[in-house]
């Protein structure tokens, strides 16, 4: 339907993130940072712009912005400039936002992203430094807007990529990957529920081979779902436009989330002149040379060089190798649990059974109720026959609920799988005596009645026996 | 009460108990009641000002004193946060406002247990050189010409803390300087008004004007002070990233009157046929002064000094209309109620600030805006830049630059130019200082044939105010200024 609507057309999207610094203090100030606190609980004199009070950078968050830019394999600048953006709102103390304009901290980079056809590279124009403004609350009060100020002045990071994504998914993925190489480096907490991670969104269309069309900015987007749905969204209205030979205004936008819609919020004839100048109060920010390169030498291992190693490792496919990496936490799992066992099983119990097992209860992988050393263990018992991949998963949903080690719960239930060959032929035999008329059609040519022996065995043996052995004991003896 | 009544002075009757601190206040406040007519205070903390000076005297008893200067009086100007004591900027928009903070400089202060006697009044904002732009009316200059009962101006925008210093309404104050707010109310009053090298004193807590400009310093009635107090207020904090990390000097001990072998340059751009005969006079007769106190005097060129006021009213305008951004009636200070948020914000910052105060958010906003910047504020910039290096080329010649402070004496309150732009001229030999950001210093050097204070203008290079002060020193003790105003309003 999207597809049908778009073809024709090519899609141009260019996305802002404003990520916050994981910080336990602000950009400026001392104040904590903590989510969810009482109303004005965390903000300093600073904070609230009182008469007199001077801004002092907070050295931790620069080091954090440094840290992602070289994540995001972009240039470092050593001398960056604080600037203020003058506009008065009732949540914004100072009557400014400090930001960084003209001279940010971080300049050019790029990520690399999967798409349909293959490996993306994503332009990232520049990463800079700004405060947060405060909270206004319009629903305490029927005359009053209350102001809560706890936001005021903790430090964000605009990330803005060049325009170089052409559809919903390949957005989205671009916002997955900044996030996850943010996660790694624990510059960001990347959590989009609670506001740390936000994206707008430029999207424009034009005709192949036309010029570029104008563009429109949806703000505020704080969900991948929203990212796609609001771009979908945007693409058709503005196709629509111009094939009713009406013309796209550039405007800023806001996306309905319940409707799925997008409405205008203000037009480029009233945007803002923020009158940005240079912050006497702040001197140039200057890294030097030996600074950068201590941090240079702690980045940890990102996405994209694990992603390589797990393939080159573990032959991998690049699509589990992806979904692996796509999280840190996720990776650090995998490769608890994939130390000295079968990969290709393990990637099986991690990204199938065990996500499965999250997904169902609402998890993430930190919170989760099976260890990487259980489901280890799980494996293990799998690798050796003693129980089958059926039993796991009854083993793993009882795991999950009692918290049990793999042997343990197999010994319990007595679920360990029978794999002595005698046994197994006697209840085979049990089963092709009991159906003597079965086995005469089977004989003749029905061969789907294969299952059905496989089944009655199965049950004889409460499902306790290896079905490999009970497959080959059945084919032998039939074709006896 | 002697009229030389010194931070030095009173040290030793202190130290002798020749008078309490208590006893000393009380003096003062007395003086401040009865000089009233002057509208020196906007605060007056009698009672606070009684009790801290009660605690002073018993740590004098237990040998437990804060500095030589503990107990001893002063004024501070209305635009330094004090923690409990009502901080206006002497404008409307603040007329209520008590901080629960105080400002480093002025914590300095009490660190070394000066008395604070109140704070002083200054023009609104510290926006303007008369005084007159102050929510609760001018301040009244301590001096009178000979020849006419009218009152004049005190400068400003320290007005209220020059004046109080020459009145003996404290024995010291504090001021701030953005284009010669200490200096030039200093020249006016016949006092000593000292603004450090940007950086040297801290900024926090002090209300903003224009943030690379503003610099705290001393007004006081000699050199010998302005070095006591300026090592009392100065130094590095962690709380200013704009505050130098410069070691401060021990400047009053350290204070040498040695001139000799100094090379001191008069600017030929500072001379002028408007120059009043007197201050031209005085002037020379300085120059003459250390040439035979064994200084070289030496004529030098700081080309970009006209364009110094020009620059200085786009760039101080600009950082102000985002500085006063703040005073939106949403958290603290004036609120008039609106319609909605617009409204609100229109009607608190109109009914707020007064007339001059607006004009230069309105020139500050202007310059910003998109479309002018590059022709006003990067411009600007570029001078200032320029107006930096004629002094970087002018100290590879010569220790200190002597010029007037102002381009008159004290005129009268009714006469002050409508044209606020002629108003601007007042600070003309001031405001290069600020640009530069070097120190300067205005001292009395003689009385004009109105019998008012001419005021000179020494300069140093950055964090060279131990020169300066020597200098300063040095012409101090040869010409022993004693001038002072007699006190009309007493009777």
């Amino acid at each position: 339907m999207v597809a049908q609507m778009i073809e024709g057309w090519n899609l141009v999207i260019g996305i802002e993130i404003h990520a916050q610094v994981n910080s336990k203090s602000k950009l400026f100030s001392s104040s904590p940072t903590d989510f969810g606190s009482k109303p004005n609980s965390q903000v300093s004199l600073i904070d609230a712009a009182m008469p007199g009070m001077l801004p002092v950078i907070n050295k931790f968050c620069i080091e954090q912005a440094v840290k992602s830019g070289i994540g995001l394999n972009a240039k470092i600048n050593k001398k960056s400039i604080f600037d203020r953006k003058n506009y008065f709102y009732q949540d914004l103390p100072q009557g400014y936002q400090i930001s960084q304009y003209k001279d940010p901290i971080v300049g050019e980079g790029f990520v690399e992203i999967e798409t349909e056809n293959g490996q993306k590279k994503i332009g990232v124009e520049r990463l800079h430094l700004e405060q947060d403004a405060g909270k206004s609350l319009h629903d305490q009060d029927p005359n009053f807007t209350f102001v809560d100020l706890n936001r005021s002045g903790i430090a964000l990071m605009e990330i803005v990529s060049k325009p170089d994504m052409n559809s919903p998914e390949e957005a989205v993925e671009y916002v997955r990957k900044v996030r996850s190489i943010l996660r790694y480096l624990g510059t960001c907490d990347g959590n989009m529920e609670q506001g740390s991670l936000r994206a707008d969104v430029n999207v424009s269309v034009n005709k192949p081979g036309n010029e570029l069309g104008t563009r429109c900015e949806i703000k505020n987007l704080n969900s991948f779902k929203f990212i796609h749905a609001a771009i979908v969204y945007e693409a058709k209205r503005q196709i629509r436009l111009i094939e009713q030979g009406d013309s796209v205004n550039q405007e800023t936008r806001l996306f309905n989330t319940q409707s799925g819609e997008t409405r205008s919020m203000r037009s480029k004839e009233d945007a803002h002149d923020y009158r940005y100048f240079p912050d006497p109060d702040l001197l140039p920010l200057t890294l030097d040379d030996d600074w950068i390169k201590g941090l240079q030498d702690s980045i940890p291992e990102l996405p994209d060089q694990i992603k390589e190693r797990l393939i080159n490792e573990y032959s991998l496919s690049s699509y589990d190798a992806n979904i692996i990496v796509s999280d840190k936490a996720t990776s650090e799992y995998f490769e608890d649990v994939v130390k000295n066992r079968n990969p290709k099983l393990v990637t099986t119990w991690v990204t199938g059974e065990l996500f499965s097992i999250l997904n169902k209860k609402n998890l993430i992988i930190e919170d989760s109720p099976i260890t990487s050393k259980q489901l280890g263990e799980l494996v293990d018992n799998i690798e050796n026959g003693k129980i089958s991949n059926r039993q796991a998963k009854e083993v793993l949903e009882e795991m999950c609920e009692s918290g049990k080690g793999a042997l343990e719960i197999i010994d319990e239930k007595g679920l360990s799988q029978i794999s002595n060959e005698n046994e197994i032929e006697s209840l085979v035999d049990n089963v092709l005596n009991s159906n003597p008329e079965n086995v005469k059609k089977y004989k003749n040519g029905k061969d789907k009645l294969f299952g059905f022996f496989v089944g009655e065995a199965m049950k004889l043996s409460k499902g306790k026996a290896n079905p490999k052995i009970v497959n080959d004991l059945i084919k032998k003896k039939l074709s006896q | 009460m002697k009229d030389s009544c010194t931070l030095k002075s009173l040290a030793v009757l202190l130290e002798n108990n020749k008078i309490s601190s208590k006893e000393l206040t009380s003096e003062y406040l007395k003086n401040i009641e009865n000089g009233k007519e002057l509208n020196c205070y906007n605060t007056i903390s009698q009672e606070k000002a009684l009790i801290d000076a009660e605690k002073s005297d018993e740590r004098r008893k237990s040998q437990n004193l804060r500095s030589k200067y503990d107990g001893i009086p002063i004024g501070i100007k209305d635009l330094f946060c004090t923690k409990g004591v009502t901080t206006t900027a002497s404008s409307k928009i603040l007329s209520n406002f008590v901080p629960n903070y105080e400002s480093t400089v002025t914590q300095n202060c009490d660190d070394a247990g000066l008395i604070s006697l109140g704070k002083l009044n200054c023009d609104e904002f510290a926006m303007g050189s008369t005084n007159k732009t102050s929510f609760f009316g001018s301040v009244k200059n301590p001096w009178k010409s000979v020849n006419s009962d009218n009152e004049l101006v005190p400068g400003g925008s320290s007005g209220g803390s020059a004046a109080a210093v020459s009145s003996d309404l404290c024995v010291a104050s504090l001021g701030t300087d953005t284009g010669g707010s200490i200096r030039q109310p200093a020249s006016f009053t016949g006092t000593v008004g000292l603004k450090p090298s940007y950086g040297r004193v801290s900024r926090w807590g002090i209300v903003a004007f224009a943030s690379s400009l503003d610099q705290a310093g001393p007004i006081t009635k000699n050199v010998e002070d302005a070095a006591i107090l300026l090592d009392i207020i100065s130094g590095h904090d962690e709380k200013d990233s704009t505050s130098s990390v410069n070691p401060k000097e021990n400047y009053y001990e350290n204070l040498n009157s040695d001139i000799r072998g100094m090379k001191i340059g008069i600017p030929k751009e500072f001379r002028s046929d408007k120059l009043p005969a007197s201050t031209q006079k005085s002037w020379d007769e300085c120059a003459n002064l250390l040439k035979t106190n064994g200084a070289e005097i030496v004529d030098i060129s700081l080309p970009h000094t006209m364009s110094a006021l020009p620059a200085y009213y786009i760039i101080a305008p600009a950082e102000a209309s985002s500085n006063l951004a703040r005073y939106d009636g949403v958290r603290y200070g004036l609120r008039i109620k609106g319609n909605d948020l617009i409204d609100m914000y229109e009607k608190t910052r109109s009914e707020g600030f007064g007339d001059e105060v607006k004009r230069r958010i309105l020139i500050g906003t202007y310059v910003l805006s998109s479309g002018y910047y590059d022709a006003y504020y990067i411009k600007a910039q570029k001078i200032r830049s320029l107006i930096k290096s004629d002094y970087v080329e002018a100290f590879k010649k010569v220790d200190a630059i002597l010029t007037p402070s102002t381009p008159s004496t004290a005129f009268e309150i009714a006469n002050e130019p409508s044209d606020p732009v002629q108003n601007y001229l007042n600070d003309i030999f001031t405001v290069p200082v600020n640009l530069a950001g070097l120190p300067g210093i205005s001292i009395p050097f003689a009385n004009d044939e109105n019998n008012l204070p001419i005021g000179l203008q020494l300069i140093t290079n950055s964090f060279e105010e131990q020169k300066l002060l020597n200098v300063a020193r040095n012409i101090e003790e040869t010409i022993n200024y004693s001038e002072t105003p007699e006190k009309w309003w007493l009777k």
